[in-house]
């Protein structure tokens, strides 16, 4: 399911991958594993929230950005 | 000439990398890189909301948790729309009471189903064949079936193939003709004389020394 919508606003399930990353930087895999979703969605949610400047991506780690953290 | 020029299509064959794609589906934009470290079915339907295909879509969602349960993620395509294939798989639904878990990608440009051989002119010029592709985790393309349009195809024999792929893998063995999970597989034959000999001690059932099954 994309991660944001048309309105540049997450959705459920990005919500759902920000809180995820809320710990810190964690890996698709991980994020995988924390919202029980599967990681193919996840990787392309993943994508989504970085292009909307909501998470970041460094190597294989991901993390919330200061916009993304707002949102929680 | 131009006719001619446009039967040559590269088709992707068995032991190739599968080819990468960028598509919309119904759950957004994906990879084929997304996929990785998963084995995954990628089928093509001729179009939306006509009836073959809509068996077909029920039986897909019928046998994808089985798929799941053997870590096999379901990745349908059509030259239909987002938005068409979102109402087909809501009428899916409302009428016959069956979800659609997997996404669908929408081919309208034909971008993915060229890459993949799917449109096949001598069925139709504009309609993607009843392909499946069946990719492994290093996203390896491992079987090809094609079917043509009116004839739906088989979960019964796409759960097999992968049963017997993951089988093959697993074990370094094959597997029979009507092979099924439990039954007796095929030692790999001897490449030396030596172990020609040997093969016939080992305690495999063998017909003769190239001819051998053990049970996994």
């Amino acid at each position: 399911m994309p991660c944001v919508g048309p309105d540049g606003k997450p959705t459920e399930s990005g919500i759902a991958m920000l809180r995820a990353l809320k710990a810190g930087k964690t890996s698709a895999e991980d994020v995988a594993a924390v919202t029980g979703r599967p990681l193919y969605r996840v990787r392309s949610g993943l994508r989504d929230l970085v292009g909307a400047g909501l998470a970041s991506e460094s190597g294989e780690a991901y993390a919330l950005t200061k916009e993304g953290a707002a949102i929680l | 000439m131009e006719e001619q020029m446009e039967q040559v299509v590269s088709m992707p064959r068995l032991g190739e990398k599968a080819p990468d794609f960028e598509a919309p589906t119904t759950h957004g934009v994906l990879k084929l890189s997304d996929f990785k470290g998963s084995w995954l079915i990628i089928f093509s339907h001729p179009a939306d909301f006509t009836p073959v295909c809509t068996t077909e879509f029920m039986a897909f969602a019928k046998i994808h948790p089985d798929l799941q349960k053997r870590g096999c993620e379901l990745l349908g395509l059509s030259v239909d729309s987002v938005t068409s294939h979102i109402a087909w798989v809501r009428n899916i639904e409302e009428k016959t009471g069956v979800k659609i878990s997997f996404p669908v990608i929408a081919d309208l440009n034909k971008e993915v189903s060229m890459k993949f051989g799917m449109v096949h002119p001598g069925q139709s010029k504009t309609e993607t064949v009843r392909t499946v592709f069946v990719i492994d985790p290093n996203q390896v393309i491992r079987l090809i079936l094609y079917y043509p349009l009116t004839t739906g195809r088989n979960m019964d024999e796409i759960m097999r193939v992968v049963d017997a792929l993951q089988m093959t893998d697993a074990n370094k063995v094959a597997t029979p003709a009507n092979w099924r999970p439990g039954e007796m597989v095929i030692v790999p034959p001897p490449s030396t004389q030596e172990m020609a000999e040997d093969r016939l001690k080992q305690g495999y059932e063998c017909v003769d020394w190239y001819f051998c099954k053990k049970n996994v």
